[in-house]
């Protein structure tokens, strides 16, 4: 141990570990430090006649607690501290990239020319905001070498929903409504599957190959005249390109059916690969992942879906036109083979500000150094852990992010979620896990572009020990994980098993 | 590149770590044919201020609802957010933190979703409520597909008065407009609902205050859909109305769908906002989205997590009951810390507020012959018929700096019947002021 003058320790690493209970405070609910009668904002009791109420005023009074505004900041302040966030400490989430949110684009999206502006305002008066969606619609076309774009979806499953409309409505466009089967691979995202029995096709499953992709022969073995589409997350979920892409588009277009491109891992490639130059038909992006709107502990979200020239004339409605000086928004089409509206205004502009103010920040540059520090950081700590840890698909490079299995755990008694709970005490966000369902016990590691070669460092060494630690035999650091968290192992079945879903006072 | 932490000696060393001497060669499993050939025909990086600056010259562009007298509602409203709302959310664990997936970690945004889903109940008169959806528009939608799946029926029933965009969403998820039955949209005949239910009919679909501002008899709707065994969604674009009136759920409403927006959430242009979604506690399965329950940890302590997720699409695939991954977390933080600050008496406050201000407007406005109000019932939005069409009335007024409402040919430009109609709302932040020179303006154009 390195000691100053004084005697002390000075290397991070040796200080004792802090039990931190007095600064993680419980906090009660907000109905039992509230009060029925208590308001933290001053309006005027004004009186009112009830003649234009129609008889349908509330006949109790309201039973809703209320705070004074510094009883507010304390009880939200107090229950924020018991959250880890990104800002705090690396959040490795596979196929969730959670990367750096600049302030910046936080403080766009609050200009009182944004934030102000109502969605059905006359048109002339919103030129701005169609402007700033005009510009980033532009990027995200180019980026991806798409003619079309929608920027509607709310989220990306949302847009999963709007591709699979578009090409659903090609097909009936073209006399093909007979065609009900949807492909599938096995490390798809829930929400694939899910979005195509939604729309009621069913949905084929297609096994990756011993490499963790997908192989156009299995793509061709699943084809028939009933196929639609097929939907393939590109990088898959295994953190692999599938070198296969081209040669699936062409099988897929050959039968007369649609490519269907998830793009939540858009950021492994953007600045080198464009989907639209692999023979996509439509993408969504996911704004919150790769272009860092922030996820705000479970949304919004904003997912654009870009569109083959043969699946544009199904986008849904708005969509925005330039012409001469003016920026208009097509609101109605007659007689169109439109999708229809998937929702009610113009979708997530707060997002779209955000999104653009990182995009113009970064440059396509930027962007392009974005990907290659993403790819070369998960790389990185593949190389690290390796060691240690074990790759399904054998030593191969990765992109954005790295599968672990959980055979290098066998015997220990410690299975993948024990270890995920046990990197809670270590002070990190677990990686995914059990997804890709493709493999055994899956630990997905996405370091992102954010995190820096000290973060990384620190990571992987604490990563290293947990696993030496788990194959000595300490299994009980494991399955009493967390320890050192604002709360110990929760009891998820017990949620599950007797709903509580809402506070009642008790009697 | 300020984001961007690696220096080239860095990068240069992870490349030795790795065993490679040129980042290209992570890359070399992309066919070559797939690599982007040439340049991009788009800018280079900029620093902080030129950014800002940019989008600081396209914000200028737009006509602030801050900054005129202002009437536009119609299923977005300009209100006033507390200033220590977005504060909080705007603090780093609020707003960096993923879904609560590890709740261990996550307790903050648990019990926050905890209050927001019990919040919200309350409001709506119901049992349960989820973690919110993506707006009301969807979530509309979703509660006709949910009424679906719980009555095994397929008919829905849309009331005339539903917001027309609302009514497009829901079209659009339901296979087109598949089993759906359309009532006329006209702000004076409701159209006759009950008439059109039958055993058929897994729901009917209500807005109060409907897109017109006037208010609907929830009980009488009810009791007819409930009489055929059809289930009644009340929807609600206003949710500051519940300040002042009966919840639906106390009125015999099945699920209640409401935009959330007017209460922690700016306009912003019409995104993002928050769906909010309640029912009776026999239908929680059937629930989309997110939901948060409390449970217990190891040590006994009281602690929540998302729970009935074999609902969901990352268990069921499928087969879930939705394929919704995402709730809009911050948008309800917000809504939550708003209506927290407001309580139940300061929510009443606001809405008698916000109904006062709608009369007075009402009231300025029949004082002009030639313009006639339609709504005998309202909360703070209603329709008035002009003597001329009202989008060029409302383009004229925008040129004067005044945002008068929205003319109903915006959202129906087919329906030559609502071509002189007029919706304007009033909210707390309109003045008497504004009044008196939005009806000054509208004298003058009706000369």
């Amino acid at each position: 141990m390195s000691m100053n003058s004084t005697g002390r320790p000075t290397s991070a690493n040796q200080q004792n570990k802090v039990n931190a209970a007095a600064l993680l405070p419980d906090e009660p609910l907000l109905f039992e430090v509230g009060r029925l009668d208590s308001s933290g904002v001053d309006l005027p009791e004004v009186q009112i006649d009830n003649s234009f109420l129609g008889g349908f005023e509330r006949q109790e009074k309201l039973q809703l607690h209320g705070l004074s505004e510094p009883e507010t900041m304390r009880h939200y302040v107090r229950l924020s501290r018991l959250n880890i966030s990104i800002d705090a400490s690396i959040y490795p989430l596979g196929s969730c990239t959670m990367k750096h949110n600049p302030r910046l684009n936080e403080q766009m999206a609050r200009l009182n020319g944004f934030a102000n502006i109502h969605p059905l305002q006359p048109i002339n008066t919103v030129q701005g905001a169609l402007e700033m969606i005009e510009q980033l619609a532009d990027w995200l076309m180019k980026l991806t070498n798409t003619p079309a774009i929608s920027m509607s979806p709310k989220a990306g499953a949302h847009g999963e929903l709007c591709g699979m409309m578009a090409i659903k409505a090609a097909h009936d466009a073209n006399g093909q409504s007979e065609r009900n089967i949807v492909l599938v691979p096995e490390s798809a995202h829930g929400t694939n599957p899910a979005t195509a029995a939604f729309l009621g096709y069913q949905v084929r499953s297609i096994k990756a190959n011993e490499n963790g992709t997908v192989d156009v022969s299995a793509v061709i073995e699943a084809m028939d005249e009933n196929v639609a589409a097929i939907m393939l997350t590109n990088p898959n979920t295994c953190g692999l390109f599938e070198p296969d892409i081209i040669k699936i588009a062409d099988a897929i277009h050959d039968a007369g059916a649609y490519f269907y491109c998830d793009g939540a891992n858009f950021n492994a490639i953007m600045g080198i690969v464009c989907p639209g130059d692999l023979g996509i038909d439509a993408m969504h992006i996911n704004l919150h992942k790769t272009f860092s709107t922030p996820h705000g502990g479970g949304g919004p979200g904003a997912g654009p879906v870009v569109l083959s020239e043969a699946l544009a004339p199904f986008a849904p409605v708005p969509f925005i036109k330039k012409g001469g000086d003016n920026i208009t928004l097509v609101e109605h089409v007659e007689d169109s083979q439109s999708l229809g509206r998937l929702t009610a205004f113009h979708g997530q502009t707060g997002m779209f500000i955000r999104s653009l103010s990182f995009i113009l920040s970064h440059g396509i540059d930027g962007i392009e150094q974005v990907a290659k520090d993403a790819v070369l950081n998960a790389n990185y700590v593949k190389v690290k852990l390796e060691g240690e840890f074990s790759l399904p698909f054998g030593n191969q490079h990765t992109m954005h992010e790295v599968l672990f299995d959980d055979s290098f755990l066998a015997g220990t008694g410690v299975t993948t979620l024990d270890f995920a709970k046990a990197m809670i005490d270590e002070g990190f966000h677990p990686m995914t896990m059990y997804f890709p369902l493709v493999v055994q016990g899956a630990m997905l590691i996405e370091p992102t572009e954010s995190e820096s070669k000290y973060s990384l460092d620190n990571f992987c060494q604490k990563m290293l020990e947990l696993a030496k630690d788990a194959k000595v035999g300490n299994v009980e650091r494991f399955t009493n994980a967390p320890m050192r968290a604002p709360r110990n192992r929760i009891d998820e079945t017990l949620a599950a098993r007797k709903p509580i879903l809402k506070w009642v006072k008790e009697e | 590149m300020r984001y961007l932490p690696h220096s080239d000696n860095e990068r240069q060393q992870m490349l030795n770590s790795i065993g490679i001497d040129c980042v290209d060669e992570l890359f070399a499993s992309i066919p070559k044919s797939a690599i982007k050939q040439g340049q991009f025909d788009l800018p280079n990086h900029k620093g902080e201020f030129l950014v800002a600056q940019h989008l600081g010259d396209l914000a200028k562009k737009n006509l602030s609802a801050n900054d005129v007298p202002f009437f536009i509602g119609a299923g977005a409203y300009h209100h006033h957010v507390p200033a220590s709302v977005d504060h909080l959310i705007q603090r780093s664990e609020w707003l960096t933190a993923y879904t609560p997936y590890q709740p261990e970690i996550s307790q903050g945004t648990l019990q926050a979703l905890f209050e927001f889903q019990t919040q919200v109940a309350t409001l709506m008169g119901m049992d349960i409520a989820n973690a919110s959806m993506y707006d009301g528009s969807t979530a509309t939608a979703e509660a006709a597909l949910m009424a679906k799946r719980i009555t095994r029926r397929k008919k829905i029933i849309l009331s005339g008065g539903l917001h027309p965009q609302y009514r497009d969403v829901v079209h659009t998820y339901l296979d087109n407009g598949k089993d759906l039955i359309t009532l006329d949209s006209t702000p004076d005949g409701q159209g006759d609902i009950s008439s059109q239910i039958d055993e058929q009919t897994a729901a009917i679909i209500v807005q109060t205050p409907d897109y017109f501002g006037s208010l609907r008899d929830v009980k009488q709707l009810a009791d007819a859909a409930h009489e055929k065994g059809a289930l009644l969604i009340v929807v609600i674009t206003e949710i500051i109305s519940l300040g002042l009136l009966e919840a639906p759920g106390n009125l015999g409403a099945d699920i209640v769908v409401a935009e959330g927006q007017s209460l922690g959430n700016s306009l912003n242009f019409g995104g993002p906002y928050l769906g909010l979604l309640a029912t009776r506690a026999k239908f929680t399965r059937q629930l989309p989205g997110r939901l948060c329950g409390q449970t217990i940890d190891s040590a006994g302590r009281r602690s929540y997590t998302l729970t009935l997720s074999t609902r969901e699409q990352h268990i069921r695939r499928e087969k879930a009951t939705s394929n919704i991954c995402t709730n809009a977390g911050l948008c309800a933080l917000a809504f939550s810390i708003h209506l927290t600050l407001l309580g139940g008496t300061g929510l009443t406050k606001l809405a008698k507020l916000n109904h006062k201000m709608a009369r007075e407007l009402a009231n300025e406005l029949q004082k002009n012959p030639n313009i006639k109000l339609l709504n005998n019932s309202f909360f703070n939005e209603m329709v008035v018929r002009l003597p001329k069409a009202a989008e060029q009335i409302v383009n004229n007024l925008a040129n004067k700096n005044i945002l008068a409402g929205m003319p109903l040919s915006r959202l129906e430009p087919d329906n030559r019947q609502v071509e002189n109609l007029l919706i304007l709302a009033a909210t707390e932040l309109t003045s008497s002021k504004d009044i008196k020179t939005l009806c000054q303006a509208l004298r003058e154009e009706l000369l």
